[in-house]
């Protein structure tokens, strides 16, 4: 028996030795970047041999491991002020773009054919028009015939990044949601007939059950799905559909060089054909790592992601950033972290 | 040669093996007490815990925290009473239907049930006790739910919905998911441990006291309600306790069906939230500070409902027993 466990030992240690000089590097955060961080990983594995262990535990989750120092980089879609990041001694940078998409499920009524703006969707979602056949609706959409009914809002029930973003969108258009819910990760829906889902799968199944429901998942979600989604007008008055070229028209429009701190949300961008809820989601790093080895190997893996993981990015319905930006990233952010 | 010896003073062998049995019996007393104490150190150790995180919420909010309605994490105000109503209402909704329809299961099983059909029928109830609370979430959502909605809905509505005064918890949109809905998902959960101790405790009554009852011309239901409940109700009432408990604590399934709405509403067709299915929500992303605060003060809410629902089983078996003590 001991010589079978000496003997394994040997094999193991054998078959780990071309691993010895990769790096194990540990992050946490965000679940929406969560399949394109794993993909990137297993790419990034695949080339350099170092693994990344990437824990999806919600985005205020990934704030406090990385200042609680369990990992070498946090993660999250709802970006830290500028202000707690000098703090905090850390720096933060956009890593992929993604847009939020308001869906629906009213029978005869087509994906893209509904057409809504910021003011009658908030409205919607404060249960201030609480009927499909509401003449709001109506006057938006000439020729669509919208059965009328009573609209079930569908919300997410636990904290997240998603929520934070669509909140943005509906408190930058409508003074009232800012005024009476404000913007979050997680807020107080009004509407009487809010039905909360816990995360993306949650509010899909929801909405995909509840007739005359409505409600918002990441994009990746209502595309896998089939869900109907709805047309947004956009801040230059377009109507646009949401896919991953008005998401990148939306990013084009914003200058992350210009932000301290580069945290922002990319909700209604100006831009002809921009979707107006679409977000970015940040990886958070120290200054001054203590581990400084696996610092230096999380900057060379979004380098390597920022490279050669667009298509990869694109293969799972997400937009990579602009060249721009990841230039800007690699002169002004990754060289603030110390690595030697 | 034999006899001598055995009545001779022990062997300085025998004191040996005498004194290794008394440090053997004396380790195991110890280490058995160690074992039980532990379990009170973990119940002290978590009650310690709750009340030190939960200690914030409850100084800021005061006592007020647990009877007032607002839960809104943007403005920082919390309050725990949808939270417990939830928890309350659906685990009431589930022993109001699991106790009769197991109490019924356990009486056929054990009084009226033909032989071979004794054995499939217990492992039935039995197996039912062994599927994950996910699976019963994912069946609540997916397929009960839209089934809930299309036609047991429309039917309450229009029954019960129409009595005055009752009507108001039959009203509202048929969305399938809501207080209603969870609670008999817990009665579905609940239903086969309540059902499998009510039929363990009647099967130990001795058969000697039925048989006379018998005798004397009683029928099964004179039986079972003057024989075998007054025999079994400790432990009939212990298994609706361990239902009870499971029904309170439940997390993953409720929050599949509940609808996760912070709002109070006299119907039960409306979505609400259970203190469980809150703390599995919000737990991840909530923010040092009150809101995760607050969140512990729901766990220490649910840790008190769960101490008082126990006390007070306690209390109604001790009561019961002095009873029968008197009239014997």
């Amino acid at each position: 028996m001991k010589s079978f466990l000496k003997k394994a030992l040997v094999i193991s240690a054998i078959s780990l030795a071309p691993a010895a000089f990769a790096v194990d590097m540990t992050g946490a955060g965000a679940t929406f970047p969560y399949p394109i961080y794993a993909k990137w990983a297993e790419a990034f594995k695949a080339k350099t041999g170092s693994n990344l262990n990437y824990q999806s535990i919600g985005s205020s989750g990934g704030i406090k491991q990385i200042k609680a120092k369990t990992v070498d980089f946090g993660a999250t879609d709802n970006p830290v002020p500028f202000e707690e990041l000098e703090k905090d001694g850390m720096v933060q940078f956009p890593a992929i773009i993604g847009g939020v998409v308001p869906v629906i499920n009213v029978d005869g009524v087509k994906p893209g054919e509904i057409k809504l703006d910021g003011p009658t969707l908030a409205d919607i979602f404060q249960g201030i028009i609480s009927d499909w056949g509401d003449k709001r609706i109506a006057i938006m959409n000439p020729g669509v015939k919208i059965p009328s009914g009573p609209i079930t809002v569908v919300t997410r029930a636990d904290g997240s990044g998603t929520t934070a973003i669509f909140t943005d969108y509906l408190a930058k258009t409508s003074k009232l949601f800012k005024d009476s819910v404000g913007a979050g990760a997680n807020v107080k829906w009004p509407a009487a007939s809010t039905v909360g889902g816990k995360g993306n799968e949650g509010v899909a199944a929801n909405v995909t059950r509840v007739k005359n429901s409505i409600g918002y998942v990441e994009y990746a979600y209502a595309k896998k799905n089939k869900m109907t989604f709805i047309s947004l007008k956009n801040k230059d008055g377009n109507f646009v559909a949401p896919d991953d070229l008005t998401f990148a028209a939306a990013a084009a429009g914003t200058d992350w060089a210009k932000i301290p701190g580069m945290g922002t949300f990319i909700t209604n961008a100006s831009g002809a054909k921009s979707w107006p809820i679409t977000g970015a989601s940040f990886i958070l790093l120290y200054k001054n790592p203590e581990n400084k080895a696996n610092a230096a190997e999380v900057i060379k893996f979004f380098d390597f992601a920022f490279k050669d993981g667009k298509k990869m990015a694109e293969e799972l319905d997400y937009v990579p950033m602009p060249d721009a930006t990841t230039d800007f990233i690699r002169k002004n952010v990754f060289t603030k972290v110390v690595t030697k | 040669m034999d006899i001598t010896q055995s009545h001779s003073a022990p062997t300085p062998q025998a004191l040996k093996i005498a004194k290794l049995q008394r440090i053997q019996d004396f380790l195991f007393h110890g280490i058995t007490q160690f074992f039980a104490l532990s379990v009170l150190i973990a119940l002290l150790g978590i009650l310690i815990s709750l009340v030190i995180n939960a200690w914030p919420a409850l100084h800021t909010f005061g006592l007020g925290f647990f009877f007032s309605q607002e839960w809104d994490v943007v403005n920082g105000e919390f309050g725990g009473l949808i939270a417990i109503y939830g928890t309350v209402v659906t685990s009431l909704i589930a022993l109001l239907i699991a106790v009769p329809l197991s109490f019924g299961i356990a009486v056929f099983l054990t009084e009226l049930c033909p032989g071979p059909l004794r054995r499939p029928l217990g492992t039935a109830v039995e197996l039912l006790a062994a599927v994950p609370s996910i699976i019963y979430g994912m069946f609540g959502l997916f397929i009960f739910a839209p089934l809930f909605a299309e036609y047991i809905q429309p039917a309450l509505a229009a029954t019960l919905g129409q009595v005055p005064g009752l009507g108001i918890l039959f009203s509202g949109a048929f969305n399938g998911i809501g207080i209603l809905c969870a609670g008999l998902i817990l009665a579905m959960m609940i239903l086969p441990f309540i059902a499998s101790v009510m039929r363990d405790v009647f099967e130990i009554v001795p058969p000697v006291l039925k048989e006379s009852a018998y005798g004397i011309g009683c029928t099964t239901w004179e039986v079972v309600k003057n024989v075998v409940l007054p025999y079994t109700k400790a432990g009939v009432i212990g298994g609706v306790m361990l239902g009870l408990g499971r029904a309170l604590g439940e997390t993953m399934a409720v929050t599949f069906v509940i609808g996760n709405a912070h709002r109070l509403s006299a119907s039960l067709f409306s979505p609400g939230t259970s203190i469980a299915s809150t703390l599995a929500n919000e737990f991840g992303e909530a923010e040092a500070g009150n809101h995760l605060s607050s969140l512990f003060a729901l766990g220490l809410a649910l840790f008190i409902i769960t101490f008082v629902v126990l006390a007070c089983a306690k209390w109604m078996l001790n009561n019961m027993e002095k009873k029968q003590g008197l009239k014997t």
